[in-house]
């Protein structure tokens, strides 16, 4: 005997998908529609990922290669392992301008930055005039740089400038400015303040945006102008801040068109620019980390050098970025762990 | 998976092109073909720096070469500076005949092979490069390797202002470092401020040409030693220079000669210059300031005469600091047109009746034995005193090395520091830039620096 056939049940529908396989082909979809949406969003980002690549990926894998090899910009690259590197404790100008650029981080920008600030504060407080206020401290972001930096070196000449001129009528010392080692980088953070533009309008929008009611509460607490501002304003303020001295860090360690006219210009600048009697002038006290670089690239030819250089501003900027972001947490508001 | 794939491909593509561009051929150095007598039509390009005026004496030049080479049609571009012909020469489309006016920049052209040797070529149509006086000979070698030809030099001295020097009680120039100092302190007035309102002379390096560079020869003070090293501290003649220099400009006072340069801006190359207003009694400066006055401030009354020299060696004095122009030709200059681009070189740099033209007209220093002393040739006496400064065998240029001016920059840093009352010890000073620049030259060769 055999058993009985019992017969299968079937769907009523034979030829319909099965359960997997819908589910199979529920994925297939999915997938389809993520790469589509990739391929989107990738197309869309094609023109920056294409300029990203070309003018700074490649560059910047070029820039490490070269800095292994002994390059004259003429001839083919030529391998020599870590000699770029080492000459940076041979060359006599490498730590006076490390030393000059270090002081443009550590005085000039801080300045730069707590005087934005303070404009932003009192262009915030205007009763009247606001808009012209703004208009004003902004103007000066316009001029282009070389412009603003000739313009500077005509101002604070030690001999014709009107600065100096002033200060004759007021009967009081005339510096050498451009020409005085000792002052030419402060005048050149004051022109760092004169352009300070676009951190200011940056500061007075965070500090319009700072809600009204936390000053209300402050107040009511008692707490005085001082306190508000430490209390309420600088953590509300406390993200741009940050950017604004990240992004004034990796200015300073990048500064070279302001240094380099106004040397040459101050200097003389008729032998030739950034050549002998000018390059750093005076007494190399304008001689910052990137005017040496390029000095040594494309007036001494010695382009594998100056990329060793190039890699090591690299790598102090994304250092000093990533140390700065990391305290942040201690003094940004909004940021893991940060007290405000 | 397809950003993956972009990444990858992406990074193919940076792979790619950085080694397209570490890669290159060197040129120069191989055998000339033999001269030809095919005279096939052929269009070449010579690039320059000359512009307006000047680029039409350069244009005349080039249509006498088309006159005596019928078959070769130049086309000639000014403003050519160079950063472009090396930019041009790395991307394989430079011009087919190069001059560039940095002399200091042919340790780079030579070393690398981006102008070729020209030494089969010379050897081949029998140039004579005994043509070329000493100085312009060496400057347009480097370690042997002739890759340039010398076409016209610049030749620097004395200026002075005869009505000044009358005032002041002088018939002539000084002659010696002493006389020089004396001379220029008594003629020296200042305003009712204590400011300089007319200088006797500025002996700040720094200011207009008063670099070491041309000043050096003066002292007889070498820059280098037999083995090639730098020689600041090795030569006792640059200590001596830079002593008399620095009590030069004590006794007029460092403060008021900044502050008189500084008035002075950056006047060298306009009507505003100090020598031709009157403002400076005596002036280091090159032959083509003959040009400016002429054309700027005609009524100045003013002679030229060698530089003075240092006290205790008379017989340096009639000789002088030379530099000057280079033509060459690029590496990625080929075939034909190579012959045709020789053919234009020579003819620039030797030919009697070119060289003439330009110095007469460019009011620059022809730099052929027999364009110095031809009769096509046309200077008035200021002009003629630099032929001569050019002729006197203590006339010197600067090194070529493979780190361009890294030598004179070195020394005119501490110069600078030194004439502030900030550079120290002064033969630690020197030693240390010795030790700079021989590090700098090393480098700039490929090898160790010590």
């Amino acid at each position: 005997m055999t058993a009985p056939t019992v017969p299968r049940e079937t769907s009523p529908r034979s030829d319909a998908p099965s359960q997997s396989e819908r589910a199979a082909a529920a994925r297939l979809a999915k997938r389809r529609a993520d790469r589509r949406r990739r391929l989107t969003v990738l197309s869309f980002m094609s023109p920056w990922i294409i300029g990203f690549t070309v003018f700074f990926g490649y560059p910047l894998v070029t820039t490490a290669y070269l800095s292994f090899t002994h390059y004259d910009l003429l001839s083919s690259p030529r391998w020599v392992g870590l000699a770029n590197y080492r000459f940076m404790g041979k060359d006599p100008n490498f730590w006076p301008s490390v030393r000059n650029t270090l002081w443009m981080i550590v005085i000039a920008m801080p300045v730069t930055v707590v005087f934005a600030f303070c404009v932003a504060l009192t262009v915030s407080k205007a009763k009247r005039g606001a808009g012209f206020l703004r208009t004003v401290f902004y103007l000066p972001t316009l001029a282009p740089p070389v412009a603003a930096t000739l313009g500077f070196v005509f101002l604070f000449n030690a001999k014709t400038g009107p600065v100096n001129e002033i200060l004759g009528w007021l009967h009081l010392p005339q510096p050498l400015w451009f020409d005085d080692p000792h002052l030419a980088k402060p005048v050149l953070t004051l022109l760092g303040m004169w352009g300070v533009g676009t951190v200011m309008i940056i500061f007075l929008a965070s500090l319009l945006d700072v809600p009204a009611q936390l000053y209300e509460a402050a107040e009511l607490d008692g707490a005085n102008a001082w306190q508000r501002l430490v209390h309420v304003t600088l953590p509300s303020m406390s993200p741009v801040i940050l950017f604004a001295v990240v992004t004034g860090i990796i200015e300073a360690l990048q500064y070279f068109t302001q240094g380099y006219v106004a040397g040459t210009v101050a200097g003389g600048g008729d032998s030739g620019v950034g050549s002998g009697s000018s390059l750093g002038y005076p007494e190399g006290s304008t001689l910052f980390y990137p005017v040496w670089l390029y000095q040594q690239g494309f007036q001494y030819f010695n382009m594998g050098y100056a990329s060793a250089m190039a890699v090591g501003l690299f790598v102090v900027a994304l250092a000093v970025t990533v140390v700065v972001l990391r305290s942040a947490r201690h003094w940004v508001a909004g940021v893991e762990g940060a007290g405000g | 998976m397809t950003i993956r794939r972009a990444l990858i491909a992406s990074t193919a593509v940076t792979a790619v092109l950085t080694l397209a561009a570490c890669s290159g051929s060197s040129g120069g150095g191989e055998a000339a073909p033999p001269a030809s007598t095919n005279h096939k039509p052929i269009t070449i390009t010579m690039w320059n720096g000359f512009t307006d005026r000047e680029l039409g004496v350069i244009d005349k030049a080039v249509e006498m070469f088309h006159a005596s080479h019928k078959w070769i049609t130049v086309k000639d571009t000014g403003g050519v500076d160079d950063d472009k012909i090396v930019k041009a020469i790395r991307g394989g489309n430079a011009a087919d005949v190069t001059m560039s006016f940095s002399a200091d920049r042919l340790g780079s052209y030579c070393a690398s092979g981006a102008w070729i040797n020209l030494g089969s070529y010379i050897k081949r149509d029998k140039v004579d490069v005994s043509i070329f006086p000493k100085p312009s000979a060496t400057y347009t070698t480097y370690n042997g390797t002739r890759c340039a030809l010398p076409v016209l030099a610049d030749v620097y001295g004395l200026y002075y202002n005869t009505d000044l020097l009358k005032k002041a009680g002088y018939t002539e120039p000084p002659k010696t470092a002493t006389e020089l100092m004396d001379m220029a302190i008594k003629m020296t007035t200042y305003n009712g401020d204590g400011s300089i309102k007319v200088a006797g002379f500025v002996p700040s390096f720094g200011f207009y040409e008063m670099s070491p560079a041309h000043v050096a020869p003066a002292w007889g003070a070498a820059w280098q030693t037999d083995d090639g090293k730098s020689s600041f501290s090795k030569d006792p003649h640059w200590a001596a220079m830079m002593e008399w220099q620095k009590k030069f400009v004590d006794a007029i006072g460092y403060d008021k000669l900044k502050r008189f340069t500084a008035g002075a801006g950056s006047s060298e190359f306009s009507a505003s210059n100090l020598f031709e207003t009157g403002k400076l009694a005596m002036n280091l400066d090159g032959e083509y300031r003959t040009a400016f006055i002429k054309a700027e401030h005609p009524e100045l009354k003013y002679g030229t005469a060698p530089f003075p020299v240092d006290d205790s060696q008379p017989s340096l004095y009639g000789a002088g600091y030379v530099t000057g122009n280079l033509i060459g030709i690029p590496k990625t200059t080929s075939g034909d047109a190579r012959e045709a681009a020789w053919q234009l070189v020579k003819y620039f740099a030797t030919d009697t009746a070119v060289m003439a033209l330009l110095s007469n007209e460019l009011r620059n220093v022809p730099t052929t034995l027999e364009a110095l002393n031809s009769s096509q040739l046309t200077p008035d006496p200021l002009f003629a005193n630099f032929i001569k400064i050019y002729q006197n065998p203590g006339t010197s240029s600067t090194p070529v090395t493979a780190a361009g001016t890294a030598d004179q920059d070195a020394i005119s840093a501490y110069m600078q520091k030194y004439q502030a009352g900030s550079g120290g010890d002064l033969q630690k000073g020197l030693a240390a830039v010795d030790k700079a620049v021989d590090a700098q030259i090393a480098q700039s060769s490929g090898g160790a620096a010590p």
